[in-house]
């Protein structure tokens, strides 16, 4: 088997792992090298979740979309570096140091999927996978000027991801191009029936750059409160851009938008104490001291092997499980979740996209969120098409104060191939 | 089976105005090829531990379950067969806890969406039929299994065997209906019954069955009054019993213990217990298993059960009191017989390959003799080949053996199948134990076996003789006793009766 030879320079730190020696193969992904998410299963290499608690840990079995990289051909050249089990937004939560921005070094390249968007942005490989949870594909890939895709709920096959947020996350494709982004697409939304949230709904689309008569829906609140003008002013012209190439552009309110964080966060941080309680040193990690009483052992190993941002997650996710809170909480967040998706369904009877801002400002400066707050709130843009399970591409729409600007635009569900469309006309009428 | 407890007082010396009061949880494991999540085999029995595992039923991080639509199929007819509700939309939900023997760190389960509700089975009560209510029935995953090494009471270590991880399960929940150890015993007997006929459990298979058991004992009348939740006196939670002989072992026992607090006027806390199956006992349980939190939510990897349809297709085999129905019309068997015959799958289907020889002979044999040989011997029904136990029949009622020596027979061949798993033809049995019936000539000459065996014992006993001629007729049964003796059970006792009346007339 033929094989591609990858010895990066790899100053951003956007890898964890990285194969010298990657297998190629005939297909239409043939010799191009890929870089993978470090959540992402990849039979005998590695997969930490960028924490110690996985340390030693090598999967026996490919993720579902790794076969099917493998499949096409791709070289699968390394594992990316990421927010610790995909909790942040800037790539700093990692047990293996922070990845760098390659646009700007001394900033944050976004989260949580930081590694593969930096791996990308600096042409180290062509193209990653990244997984998306409330933005974790979007953000880094506004942030580092790439695209990125997050799909819709249900058309790439989650088995092999480590969970994060089950009811949120889907895996998606980062590259520098709408082509690219498409190809992926076509090779990552083969049916797998091993994950029954899945529908089969294959894509095979040649991105159709056109968008006369199309009705993009802007969101007042996209554009609100907590949004850098700058930002919003160099998304407003992309998006009239959009009106000169023949979209309509319409404004609209969503009002579901001013409780989706925290439906978001309770949702996630709920989910993610289910998920993590697996890693109790019994079958991963170091070795459990075995003198002591397990649930001891148990808790060394958790307060150990997590870092800070898990911790603070898994505790706040218990506590929104318990009986007595279930209800405030939890229950709450579901009732909140429905309406951000009604709001989404009544939307889209008038409009075909909706479009606005990835993220409300540029890529952060290392170390400038310390506040755990500050940076939830900057997922506000990005997490209510991960509540709704709807389709959503961030692709590169200029810079403000010299760092790239994202412009985010959310398709209806299983209409992937729209919101592609979209980005492949932004694009293209860009480059013209 | 037969109820060998059905003498015993429930509970001796409880005040007569309590009542016992017993509601259970049953799990069970369904018999499907595989688990209930992945594909790996259900069937590990004699394979080393952690064989039967995969990704998922490893639980390995970003491994998904799937349902096995098996699975839920074999849940569907016992919704159905236990006169349930199926639920428009049932959910899988999340019980989270730790445990060193819980793959995930937490259970696969149904909480608030269970696949069926809402239920009943008839079963024998105290006071006739009595029908027990369902709360509930529904699926789960079984945990792991933990192997102490370096002796049971202080191991030198743990170790965890996943072949069990992932073995579909449901758990039957009734509503406190039961008022006995006995009904508890006899419901379970009915519920086994109910899911053999349905093809969805394998009794034989070990830990197919699990049983807590909630019991309290209350003033009487009072749980009609004021219903469950509300107990009186504290009620108590027996967990850990796996057999059904434990299931009434464990209630009886923990019902004395609950009396005698309240002869003493102490106060029931309601609490955990565990059974000691080796000492038959009730143990304290210091865990808090009562207060933890298992945090439920809906399990985010899989989709609701929308499944009325399918349940409204399912077509029920027959069960067990259709059957019993239909041996008492169509082979005349008693209630009795009937009922006991179609208590079991196996022993059903059993009669009904020899019942053609003869309907009630063959009920006789098998209800009253075989199963009493087989429970003595602590044999199941599956080891007696039929057509041995159909020739053994046959010779019954052509004659050639007596009713004792068929029960000679039967023990020699039960101890063959007991030793060796398989046992000689009952004719050649008969023939090599020389056990044939003698049948007496008529004209009583000299060398007939049972004239001359009448001849001895006459003579052997003169004051028996005496006392017959003296008008004492109840003489001639001892001598007839004398006679089957020197026979060994093969004249037939009509024969000895016409040929000692006939000798000792001629005197
Ligand atoms: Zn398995």
């Amino acid at each position: 088997m033929a094989s591609v030879t990858f010895a990066p320079d790899d100053r951003y730190n956007a890898f964890i792992t990285t194969l010298s020696e990657a297998e190629t193969g005939p297909g239409r992904l043939s010799g191009i090298p890929v870089a993978v998410k470090d959540n992402i299963s990849t039979r005998g290499i590695p997969t930490t979740c960028a924490s110690r608690i996985l340390a030693g840990y090598i999967p026996p079995y490919d993720a579902h979309v790794v076969t099917l990289l493998k499949r096409e051909g791709a070289a699968i050249v390394g594992k990316t570096n990421m927010d610790e089990f995909g909790m942040g937004t800037t790539t700093e939560n990692s047990a293996f140091g922070p990845t760098l921005n390659p646009a700007d070094p001394t900033r944050v390249p976004g989260g949580s999927s930081g590694g593969s968007a930096a791996a990308v942005a600096s042409g180290m490989v062509r193209m990653a996978l990244g997984t998306d949870t409330g933005g974790s594909i979007r953000c880094p890939a506004a942030f580092c000027g790439i695209v990125g895709l997050k799909p819709t709920y249900g058309r790439v096959s989650r088995y092999g991801l480590i969970a994060y947020a089950n009811s949120l996350e889907q895996i998606g494709p980062m590259a520098r191009s709408v082509e690219d982004i498409s190809l992926l697409m076509e090779v990552l939304t083969t049916h797998d029936s091993r994950d029954s949230t899945t529908i089969s709904c294959p894509y095979r689309h040649t991105p159709d750059p056109s968008v006369r008569g199309l009705k993009i829906g802007v969101p007042e609140e996209f554009f609100g409160e907590g949004v850098d003008p700058r930002v919003a002013a160099v998304v407003w012209e992309a998006v009239t851009r959009l009106e000169q190439q023949g979209a309509e552009i319409v404004t609209c309110r969503m009002p579901s938008m001013s409780f989706a964080l925290a439906a978001y966060y309770v949702t996630c941080t709920s989910e993610a104490s289910s998920n993590l309680a697996r890693f109790d040193g019994v079958r991963y990690g170091p070795q459990a001291d075995t003198r002591r009483p397990w649930h001891e052992s148990f808790q060394d190993q958790r307060r150990e092997g997590f870092g800070a941002e898990v911790r603070r997650r898994i505790m706040l996710g218990t506590f929104a499980l318990s009986s007595g809170y279930y209800g405030k909480y939890y229950a709450k967040a579901q009732a909140a979740r429905q309406q951000v998706r009604n709001d989404f369904v009544r939307l889209f009877r008038t409009v075909d996209v909706i479009a606005g801002p990835t993220m409300p400002t540029v890529a952060f400066r290392l170390g400038e969120k310390t506040d755990p707050l500050s940076m939830y709130l900057s997922d506000i843009l990005t997490v209510p098409a991960n509540l709704a399970g709807v389709p959503a591409i961030s692709v590169p729409c200029g810079t403000s104060e010299g760092l790239p600007v994202g412009l985010q635009v959310i398709g209806q569900w299983f209409r992937d191939e729209k919101v592609i469309d979209v980005a492949a006309a932004y694009e293209q009428g860009a480059s013209l | 089976m037969s109820d060998n407890s059905a003498t015993q007082p429930a509970s001796p010396g409880m005040a007569i105005d309590d009542e016992v009061i017993i509601g259970l949880e049953i799990h069970c494991q369904l018999d499907t090829r595989t688990k209930l999540f992945c594909g790996c085999s259900t069937d590990y029995r004699d394979d080393p531990p952690n064989t039967h595992v995969c990704p998922i039923c490893l639980g390995l991080p970003g491994s998904l379950p799937r349902v096995n639509l098996k699975a839920v199929e074999f849940s569907l007819r016992v919704g159905k067969a236990l006169n349930c509700g199926i639920a428009h939309e049932a959910e899988f939900a999340r019980k989270n806890y730790f445990y060193p023997d819980l793959n995930k760190g937490f259970q696969i389960t149904q909480y608030d969406k269970p696949i069926a509700v809402k239920g009943y089975l008839d079963i024998e009560g105290e006071d006739g039929e009595k029908r027990v209510r369902i709360t509930r029935v529904h699926m789960e995953e079984d945990p792991g299994r933990l192997v102490h090494k370096g002796g049971a009471d202080r191991p030198k270590y743990t170790l965890v065997d996943y072949n069990r991880a992932g073995i579909p399960l449901i758990e039957i929940v009734t509503e406190p209906d039961l008022r006995s150890p006995k009904e508890a015993r006899r419901f379970l007997n009915k519920l086994r019954a109910t899911l053999e006929y349905l093809g969805v459990f394998d009794s034989e298979k070990e830990g197919s069955l699990r049983v807590d058991a909630n019991i309290s004992i209350q003033p009487k009348g009072w749980f009609e009054r004021e219903g469950k939740g509300k107990a009186d006196r504290g009620r108590v939670e027996v967990k850990n019993i796996s057999s059904y002989k434990g299931v009434e072992k464990a209630l009886t026992f923990e019902i004395t213990r609950q009396k005698n607090l309240i002869r003493r006027g102490q106060k029931l806390e309601t609490a955990t217990r565990h059974f000691v199956e080796t000492r038959g006992v009730t143990t304290s349980s210091r865990s808090k298993e009562m207060e933890q939190d298992y945090r439920y939510f809906p399990e985010p990897d899989l989709r609701p059960l929308r499944v009325c349809d399918w349940a409204a297709e399912i077509m029920l085999p027959e069960l067990p009191d259709a059957r019993r129905a239909r041996f008492m019309e169509q082979y005349c068997c008693s209630p009795i017989h009937a009922r006991t015959l179609t208590g079991e799958l196996k022993l059903a289907e059993f009669y009904e390959k020899v019942a053609d020889i003869d309907t009630a002979l063959a009920a006789t044999w098998l209800a009253d003799t075989l199963l009493g040989e087989l429970n003595y011997r602590d044999m199941s029904i599956v080891v007696v080949p039929p057509e041995q136990f159909r020739e053994l029949l046959e010779l019954l009622k052509e004659g050639s053996v007596t009713d004792k020596t068929g029960v000679e027979v039967l023990r020699v061949l039960l101890d063959q199948l007991k030793e060796t798993g398989s046992c000689e033809g009952p004719r050649a049995c008969v023939d090599r134990l020389g056990l044939r019936v003698i049948t007496a000539t008529p004209t009583l000459a000299g060398e007939d076996p049972v004239v001359k065996a009448a001849k001895e014992a006459i003579a052997e006993q003169p004051q028996a003789v005496a006392d017959y001629l003296a008008g004492r007729k109840e003489a001639l049964n001892f001598l007839v006793g004398q006679v089957m003796k020197k026979t060994r059970g093969c004249a037939k006792p009509g024969d000895v009766n016409t040929v000692l009346a006939n000798l000792l007339e001629e005197g």
